[in-house]
């Protein structure tokens, strides 16, 4: 798979799936707006977003499901946006799995095999049962199987195909977090040995990181942010961003100078730096954020060098098992999450005067009023 | 209600030992109170079935072996030769009510699968409104509208006419199903069973149609199947329990009809149904008309049976 990814796009559109200003209205209401995606061939692509952002659009319109408003999509170089779904090198695994009731999980899965008439259904059909180890299940019907055995023959169906591209529309959702978190390591899994390019719809953050090489977050019909989970987590660009993938806190600053590649900002009457290529404004207002398990709380008038440090009240101390989870309340009355190790042995109270400390590699600044915009995310999750 | 009460006092009894080991399971059939409880449910449905079925058909069977006259009065001979006597002197109208029937069922599925599939399907907002034009003839009495039939079909007729005009009817005289009228030939029968059977086939249709997933019809489109084997591997297989259950509520009562043809039909399209009236009511001959009635029953009976096994539907989820 790595080395999939690792082949230099030959041309413009590649060899895996290329979407071009692809828009999608349902009357007057835009569902996808004018959406640009490149997936290398072999890739576990995720598209994440809250309900109603567009990325089951984009995902039905690949796999034909639904007819595109405007623009193009590419498997391979080729456009296949007018072609019927049966047409398309498609294939794709559905939310509620949609297995035919009436037929064994064997017929199941040799349904797309007998439609395109291919040799030797039943050597490629018991193939693909062994990958998730139900072969022993051939013969039931789809209500005989428990949710999660649902879900691998609803992957293996369509895989059974060998399409270029599986498209997977929110596949966990129906199953409890135990199974859920044990199908993503299976996904994956299957996706490494097969080397298929994967398309996975979700709303779940954790899902699309666990998971994908590459994550679209997308957001009222326009993709956000595409980058590797660590990227988005460690460096959003927008508040939108921040807020959907984990927590972060966002507070008001002031740039004072430019030197070289470190901004100087002022907080409070605080001297904080950051590294100037993470900062997504030129503004001399500014947003800066910084992840709650970055910032380290000491006892008063500790600083470590060379780290931002903030002074502050404990207002709220939340004890969760592997961490505390504190929120400190600086001067000028902004408020701080932070995630705090349970390695001490005596405990902080409310009330406590603390230092918070973090590196200014960790900080990410973001144009001013962004501040809204994560709490609008932080709803839409 | 006082048996269950009585029944849970013991089972609560610390020194019955049935009762504390029933205790420890969690079964309902533990309880003996609950046990009876599905038989008194159907207590009622028995009763009745007991009292308007099961003894008079246990009457009829008996008055089917019966000699005598109206004058002289009936005694029960066993006079098993009253069967082969119907048989072979009505076989002609008892195999033309299964031909009539069978068509009329046939023609039915034709017309009612498209319009159940159009309203579970395509109808949107439109399917309650087309749901209640199915069901709309059952404000008219059953009489009326095969009686309207007779004026639709009339020789001088718009229909009729038409059909003469555009050449059908010879076609159809020439099959033998029309005698340069409409009126009065098998055609007229057939078409007043299919009418008047049509909601019966339409909505167990619906029904069965209703309840299959879109998503399965995607999920096919997506693997390869056009929309033809989309029809005919996923669409037609999870409908079949409507087209069993639409196909029995036509067949059964078309068999055993007479409106039909006393309305519509002449005495060459004479059915069962007709014979039984005739021989119960003109001729007074009970002992003939109750051996066909259970001959008629019995041949329904088997027949439907035979169709359910190949059918196979206990095979459908």
């Amino acid at each position: 798979m790595s080395t999939a990814t690792d082949v230099p796009v030959q041309q413009d559109l590649g060899t895996g799936l290329a979407i071009r200003s692809l828009s999608k209205n349902f009357g007057d209401f835009t569902a996808v707006d004018s959406i640009d995606l490149s997936v290398p061939e072999g890739s576990f692509f995720a598209l994440l977003g809250p309900s109603g952002c567009g990325k089951t659009t984009t995902l039905r319109m690949v796999a034909g499901l639904e007819q595109p408003t405007a623009g193009a999509i590419y498997i391979g170089g080729q456009d296949i946006s007018g072609m019927r779904p049966y047409q398309r090198p498609t294939n794709t695994v559905f939310q509620n799995y949609a297995l035919f009731p009436h037929m064994t999980i064997f017929e199941n899965v040799a349904f797309g095999l007998r439609r395109r008439k291919v040799d030797d259904v039943r050597t490629k059909v018991m193939e693909m049962l062994e990958l998730v180890e139900l072969s022993h299940l051939a013969n039931r019907k789809p209500t005989q199987l428990s949710g999660g055995q649902q879900q691998r023959i609803a992957v293996v169906r369509a895989l059974v195909n060998r399409p270029k591209v599986l498209l997977l529309d929110e596949p966990l959702g129906a199953l409890d977090l135990k199974l859920r978190r044990q199908m993503q390591l299976e996904l994956k899994r299957i996706q490494t040995e097969v080397g298929i390019t994967f398309i996975h719809v979700t709303h779940d953050q954790e899902e699309a990181m666990t998971m994908a090489d590459t994550i679209a977050v997308m957001n009222k019909g326009h993709v956000e942010q595409l980058g590797a989970p660590v990227d988005l987590y460690e460096n959003p660009h927008s508040a939108f961003v921040a807020g959907f993938l984990g927590q972060s806190n966002l507070i008001s600053a002031k740039v004072v100078s430019r030197d070289h590649d470190v901004l100087v900002l002022d907080f409070e009457g605080i001297r904080l730096t950051m590294p100037a290529a993470r900062a997504r404004t030129t503004e001399a207002d500014i947003e800066i954020g910084v992840r709650p398990e970055k910032i380290q709380i000491t006892d008063p008038g500790q600083p470590v060098p060379g780290d931002n440090t903030v002074d502050g009240i404990i207002i709220d101390a939340s004890f969760v098992g592997v961490s505390t989870q504190y929120l400190v309340r600086t001067k000028g009355d902004e408020e701080l999450t932070v995630f705090s190790q349970n390695t001490a042995t005596t405990q902080r109270r409310v009330g406590d005067h603390v230092t918070l400390s973090w590196h200014p590699e960790h900080t990410f600044g973001l144009r001013a009023g962004s501040y809204d915009e994560a709490v609008a995310a932080e709803i839409a999750t | 209600m006082s048996v269950v009460a009585a029944a849970s006092v013991a089972h609560q009894s610390p020194t019955d030992p049935a009762g504390s080991k029933a205790g420890k399971s969690t079964s309902m059939d533990g309880v003996p109170g609950r046990r009876l409880t599905p038989y008194f449910l159907l207590l009622p449905a028995f009763l009745a079935l007991l009292v308007f079925y099961i003894l008079p058909t246990l009457t009829l069977a008996s008055t089917s072996l019966q000699t005598g006259s109206l004058e002289e009065g009936y005694s029960l001979t066993w006079r098993w030769a009253t069967y082969g006597d119907v048989i072979t002197q009505y076989w002609p109208q008892f195999r033309r009510s299964f031909v009539f029937a069978a068509v009329a069922t046939v023609l039915a599925l034709l017309i009612a699968y498209p319009l159940a599939y159009t309203i579970a399907r395509k109808a949107g907002r439109y399917r309650n409104l087309m749901l209640a034009l199915v069901v709309a003839p059952f404000f008219t009495s059953f009489l009326i509208r095969t009686l309207a039939w007779r004026q639709i079909l009339a020789d001088h007729g718009w229909a009729v006419q038409i059909f003469k005009a555009t050449g059908l009817m010879q076609l159809t005289d020439w099959l033998g199903l029309t005698q340069g009228r409409v009126l009065a030939t098998p055609i007229a029968v057939i078409l007043g069973l299919t009418y008047n059977f049509l909601p019966f086939m339409t909505l167990p249709l619906y029904t069965s149609l209703e309840k299959i997933d879109p998503g399965l019809l995607q999920a096919s489109d997506d693997l390869y199947a056009n929309a033809w084997q989309g029809f005919w591997k996923i669409t037609w297989p999870l409908s079949l329990p409507g087209v069993v259950g639409g196909t029995l509520l036509t067949f059964i009562p078309a068999a055993g009809d007479y409106v039909n043809q006393q309305f519509l039909g002449s005495t060459a399209e004479t059915m069962t149904g007709n014979v039984i009236d005739s021989l119960a009511l003109q001729q007074r001959n009970y002992p003939s008309a109750a051996a066909l009635s259970l001959v008629l029953m019995v041949a329904i009976v088997v027949l439907v049976a035979i169709y359910v096994k190949r059918a196979g539907t206990d095979e459908l989820v």
